[in-house]
């Protein structure tokens, strides 16, 4: 039986948006491991003011200009899933590309490459 | 544990960095040559769950919490390079758009948690299956059993990291780094343990390191 990437795909990435966009604004704001331990060690204060690359358009998953903090986490989210998703699928269409031959049979894996 | 700027010395991070992309270009070159077309869409998705469930940070003590990793998780999804390859997508976008970890610190966040957690933890994973019988429970336990390690040994070296960058000493960063991430491996184990598990249901054959017997 052949079985289609299609719709696992469909529900996969489904649920990664349903993560960002319903889980995310509510998950722990608490500092992280590192963060606690640099806190707790008082080395944080190394990083202060040291950012290089300023220019991060979502800087701490907020989306700017959207009122509510739930909100803009949410958009944050939804937004990095689909760039990441993208940039991966697009990394490995490149990577598999150029592989392919004129002379191999094209319709091997058909059903499992999704609609472009 | 993404590390921001000022924290990790420049040569550190530039050690870090070159072998980032040393291993970086060893996973394009294999993934030419032998990622299917039947996978490109799983590095796709792999990189979007990656992404969403390290915004989803879950208190593990008080005024304290953590985050999924994803790295032993999707080593075992495409195997250890392909899943270097998605974890370095996610980590470079993290940083790049969403000012999590720092650029200086780029090389060195890779390192951590793309080679020594993806691979460490890879690498525990198939000792493990190389003597214990190949069970789907057993698979299951193994995922989540590396998936803790890889957790942990990736904060154990970012420990080591602060200490020869001065940053904080030794004996006091590794046990504070290691103690912490012990407590957030847990989560990474139970994430990893319910995903390979719907994997495994639903589409075994997606699961490159799978092989029942």
């Amino acid at each position: 039986m052949k079985k289609y990437i299609f719709p696992f795909l469909l529900a996969a990435i489904g649920v990664c948006l349903l993560l960002a966009a319903f889980l995310a604004p509510f998950a722990s704001s608490s500092p992280d491991g590192l963060e606690r331990v640099a806190e707790d060690q008082g080395f944080l204060g190394r990083a202060e003011g040291r950012q290089v690359w300023k220019s991060a358009p979502v800087p701490d998953y907020e989306m700017p200009g959207v009122g509510g903090s739930g909100i803009a986490t949410a958009l944050a989210g939804v937004a990095g899933t689909l760039i990441v998703f993208g940039l991966a699928l697009g990394l490995g269409r490149l990577l598999v590309r150029g592989r392919s031959r004129p002379g191999r049979p094209a319709a091997e894996d058909a059903g499992e490459s999704i609609p472009r | 544990m993404h590390i921001p700027d000022g924290l990790i010395s420049a040569p550190i991070n530039i050690a870090t960095a070159v072998v980032s992309v040393g291993v970086g270009a060893a996973a394009v070159a294999r993934a030419r040559r032998t990622l299917g077309e039947k996978n490109v869409p799983i590095l796709g998705v792999s990189a979007a769950f990656v992404f969403a469930a390290q915004m989803l940070n879950f208190p593990v003590a008080a005024g304290t919490s953590g985050h999924f990793l994803g790295a032993l998780l999707v080593a075992l999804l495409l195997g250890p390079l392909n899943g270097f390859l998605v974890m370095a997508v996610v980590l470079v976008i993290q940083s790049f758009l969403f000012a999590d970890g720092g650029l200086t610190a780029l090389g060195t966040n890779i390192f951590n948690m793309g080679i020594v957690g993806g691979l460490g933890g890879y690498g525990l994973f198939r000792l493990m299956t190389l003597v214990l019988p190949r069970r789907r429970g057993v698979f299951v336990a193994s995922a989540a059993v590396s998936a803790w390690f890889s957790v942990v040994l990736a904060a154990s070296v970012c420990a080591v990291e602060l200490a020869l960058s001065g940053t904080s000493p030794l004996k006091l960063a590794l046990p504070a780094m290691a103690g912490v991430h012990v407590l957030i491996g847990i989560g990474e184990g139970i994430i990893s343990a319910v995903v390979v598990s719907l994997m495994l249901g639903v589409r075994p054959d997606l699961v490159l390191a799978w092989k029942p017997q």
